[in-house]
């Protein structure tokens, strides 16, 4: 018997679960894919907002607001990159601005400190290189990026780390709801038995939550594009450069990552249904379009990949937290578009305390760690603490991924950590192993032999990211004799 | 500690190789070889096809057949050192260059001349931007290679290739020999990038369509590729006509895109660079605009057949050596600019003085029939006629020197 089951080991799943891992409760994350992450949490845009563009009163505005003073801290127990960059909403013309000054006093209202409104002349003092219609900006310097899938995984390690137990593969097909606990089943009998369960199944949360008896509300996918530029021309950008924001959401935006790339996205494909993660032509040339507003000089002629994701967005318009109307067993984290990112350590938080509401006993563990320890990456490293390194382990001194200089010991360290079976996507997104120019062009057959070494899965079963996506489909002639 | 060595050599593929062996034979008292990889040989160890060799040995070879004649030959001389699975991480303008490997950790050299030979890397589906799903099964035709060749492992059964490329060309005969069934190979120009004894050894010998004008449009499938959408492109525009779009079931699609120098390593020797060939500006020596560094094969510009590669590195590696003792002179250069056809042209600068210099440069587009013409100012220097220049096929043209006496320019025009 679980105390707590969650189901999705998105981001918004596993910072609860590492939330939970401070008490002294048994809990579980069931997975329906192959690894943490596998949703929105791995293609969104990396952004820790400010907090103003959420409509005052609303769970969004307040959970924005408070998960984005809570970064820092998380950020630096977990070692996940985070930098303050600080963002700026272009205004184009006085409608524009018009809407710059509400999300002012949408700001002020939600208490996100530092606004400020600009003019041309102190937008382009902060980032120059704008388009020549500019013609002011709101300024939020709390406005930050991040790496949400490493936030992902380092609040599922910490978490796992701490004693909470991750199930992949496992899709919740029903839910019965018993006097004193619940049972959550798979396709395949399997069944785990939990006093409460957490809904954070993000594009699918409506449906976990129809299981348990709760219709009050759907959720339809949005699908956002982007375009990642080569880290070689992404020097252009140093903030978060938002537009004006339209019906549809915050708009395209022009931001860099923490690993030194630019992007550019998203587009908004609304109720684009839940799955398809598809980059389109006409997605491709909106971005450019866009970018080239915000931006002129945006090198759309160096990308190095396309890629999408499915927002989640709820029926209500806000996000879905605290304990179900109808079902007390089941604790709602449901509903998360953006700011979800953002909002993530404050959601653990309310989620946690919404469990202790529904009588669940929270005793503070006194073997705790908050601490997720990560090697620094062999490509951060000054040359003597390189010599060190490889001193003490000499495949630190194998480089596998020549474009992110990703060596051998590293890609072998994440293949051990991943909770799940490994996967190549899963290596790239612990190590950027195959993220470079060259997209796993020379390190991918090199990386599948590790995992098949370190991993324990054969060549023939290695997956780029779970399920069916098999890399090989057999062996060839020579090798079948 | 640091190494001193008269001639450092980044890379030990067939350039590196050649330079290392014209080093030793012009007179460089050590050469010392970095090699990422487990063994020599480079990208040839993978191309067990034949066809190597024809120029260069009068004799036709496999890829690690050509590449074995160049280490046995190094293996016998005790003044060249490879160092295998060791990375070049930095190379400074005063040539010194800091690797790692497992075997050696950190390791520093001070070199007096540097030869760059990093090959290249092929172009990827993310450089194209081609909408649709991201599923497995999309390769680089490099990539399927090594999987095919070394690992024996079939990364797909029903194949798509796009891109007409040497690589590419290649890849769909060895996909059909091991039992797959290659439906076509898309090109989105209307010539091929490849070789034309490719075309017709690997596609025509098998059956397999070569769809000019034709490129992939999206690509299907949630988990694995399931099918590709291909579309004929407008002939001026390169822009697909969606009209025309269809759908091909396939389990993989091979890239075969193009070819780019690995020159990372090059930008922190302040070397110019050709915004055309995507590697260093050199002189007929094939050292950079950096001096002491010089710079063959793939990484200086993409060679279509490895004896030109192996050629040019004897140059390469012979320069390096005059230079490490002293020996190269230093002399006024002009500049050889491409005009007309012609997009490019190696080496991009020349020394005035006496003797031969080969040109080598590449047509942006089909000419035929085609007239060169090389001009020092208003004097010709050499002209020369073809049925036929296509951008697959990198073309020679020897000039002598002693008339050079300013910038050089070099034009092809169909007549």
């Amino acid at each position: 018997m679980y105390d707590v089951v969650v189901i999705g080991a998105g981001v918004i799943g596993c910072a609860i679960a590492r939330r939970l891992s401070a008490y002294k409760v048994r809990v579980a994350v069931l997975e329906a894919g192959a690894d943490v992450a596998m949703g929105a949490s791995r293609a969104n845009s990396a952004i820790v907002h400010a907090g103003y563009d959420c409509e005052p009163g609303t769970a969004m505005a307040r959970v924005n607001v408070a998960g984005n003073a809570m970064f820092d801290e998380w950020c630096r127990e977990l070692s996940v990159p985070l930098k303050r960059i600080g963002s700026l909403v272009l205004a184009f013309d006085e409608a524009d601005m018009a809407q710059v000054r509400k999300l002012y006093d949408n700001g002020m209202k939600n208490g996100v400190p530092g606004l400020e409104i600009l003019t041309r002349e102190q937008t382009l003092e902060k980032q120059p290189g704008l388009a020549d219609s500019v013609v002011g900006a709101l300024w939020a310097p709390t406005g930050a990026i991040t790496c949400p899938y490493e936030m992902t995984i380092a609040c599922a390690e910490n978490a796992h780390d701490n004693g909470v137990e991750f199930y992949f593969d496992f899709s919740a097909e029903k839910i019965t709801t018993l006097r004193d606990a619940v049972e959550v089943e798979n396709d395949k009998n399997c069944i785990f038995r939990s006093r409460y369960v957490v809904n954070a199944a993000g594009v699918h949360a409506d449906e976990i939550s129809r299981l348990m008896g709760d219709d009050s509300f759907t959720i339809k996918g949005r699908k956002g594009e982007y375009v990642l530029l080569d880290r070689a021309a992404s020097a252009f950008v140093q903030r978060v450069v938002f537009q004006a924001p339209g019906p549809l959401g915050k708009g395209v935006l022009v931001s860099p990552t923490v690993d030194g790339n630019a992007f550019v996205g998203p587009t908004a494909v609304d109720d684009s249904g839940k799955e398809d993660t598809s980059v389109s032509q006409s997605g491709i040339d909106a971005l450019r379009a866009a970018g080239a507003k915000s931006m002129p000089g945006v090198p759309f002629g160096r990308p190095i990949t396309s890629f999408a994701g499915i927002r989640a967005v709820p029926s209500t318009g806000d996000f879905i937290l605290g304990r179900s109307q109808v079902n007390p067993r089941l604790i709602q984290a449901a509903g998360i578009s953006s700011p979800g990112l953002s909002s993530a350590p404050a959601i653990a938080q309310e989620t946690v305390e919404a469990l202790r509401q529904a009588g669940l006993q929270l005793i503070p563990r006194g073997d705790y760690d908050p601490i997720r320890k990560k090697e620094k990456p062999f490509r951060e490293m000054s040359m003597q603490e390189r010599e060190a390194a490889i001193a003490k382990d000499a495949r630190y001194g194998r480089i596998i991924c020549r474009c992110e200089t990703v060596t051998e010991a590293e890609i072998v360290r994440a293949i051990e950590r991943t909770l799940g079976a490994p996967t190549l996507d899963g290596v790239k997104r612990r190590t950027r192993a195959g993220m470079g120019r060259c997209q796993g062009g020379f390190c991918a057959p090199r990386v599948m032999e590790l995992i098949a070494k370190h991993g324990g899965v054969p060549m023939e079963k290695i997956t780029k990211n779970g399920g069916c996506s098999r890399l090989i489909v057999g062996r060839t002639r020579q090798e079948e004799k | 500690m640091v190494r001193n060595v008269e001639v450092a050599i980044i890379g030990g593929g067939p350039a590196g190789l050649a330079a290392a062996l014209a080093a030793h034979k012009a007179g460089a008292k050590n050469v010392l070889i970095l090699e990422r990889d487990s063994f020599p040989g480079g990208i040839l160890q993978q191309c067990i096809h034949n066809g190597f060799g024809l120029h260069y040995f009068g004799q036709e070879l496999t890829g690690p057949e050509y590449a074995q004649r160049f280490i046995d030959e190094v293996e016998k001389i005790d003044s060249i050192e490879i160092l295998l699975d060791t990375m070049a991480l930095e190379v400074t303008p005063d040539r010194r260059i800091t690797a790692v490997s497992p075997e050696h950790g950190l390791v520093q050299v001070q070199a007096g001349a540097v030869v760059l030979a990093m090959g290249c890397r092929e172009r990827t589906r993310g450089a194209l931007n081609i909408p649709g799903t991201r599923p497995a099964g999309v390769y680089t035709a490099g990539c399927a290679q090594r999987l095919v060749n070394m690992e024996g492992m079939m990364p797909g059964r029903r194949v798509v290739i796009l891109g007409s490329g040497d690589i590419g060309l290649i890849m769909a005969r060895r996909m059909v020999w091991e039992g797959a069934k290659v439906e076509m190979v898309c090109e989105l120009m209307p010539y091929s990038s490849g070789l034309n004894r490719n075309i017709v050894q690997c596609l025509e010998d098998n059956g397999i369509p070569l769809h000019f004008n034709t490129t992939v449009v999206e690509v299907h499938g949630r988990e694995r590729v399931e099918g590709v959408t291909i579309a004929q492109v407008d002939p001026a525009t390169r822009k697909p006509k969606m009209e025309t779009a269809r759908y091909v079931e396939c389990d993989t699609l091979l890239l075969s895109v193009g070819l780019i120098p690995e020159n990372e390593l090059t930008q922190g020797t302040g070397a110019a660079m050709d915004r055309v060939t995507s590697g260093a500006v050199v002189d007929a020596a094939r050292q950079t605009t950096a001096e002491g560094i010089f710079a063959c094969g793939n990484v200086l510009h993409v060679h279509d057949l490895v004896d030109n590669v192996s050629a040019e590195a004897q140059i390469a590696g012979q320069s390096a050596a005059k230079y490490a003792q002293g020996r190269l002179d230093k002399a006024e250069t002009v500049d050889v600019t491409p005009c007309g056809a012609v997009r490019y042209v190696v080496p991009q600068r020349l020394v005035k003085g006496e003797g031969e210099a080969a040109l080598y440069f590449r047509v942006g587009s089909a000419v035929k029939p085609a007239r060169l013409t090389v001009k020092c100012g208003d004097a010709v220097l050499k002209t020369l006629k073809k049925p036929v220049m296509t951008p697959g096929e990198m073309e020679k043209v020897v000039i002598d020197l002693a008339k050079v006496d300013g910038d050089v320019t070099v034009c092809a025009e169909e007549g």
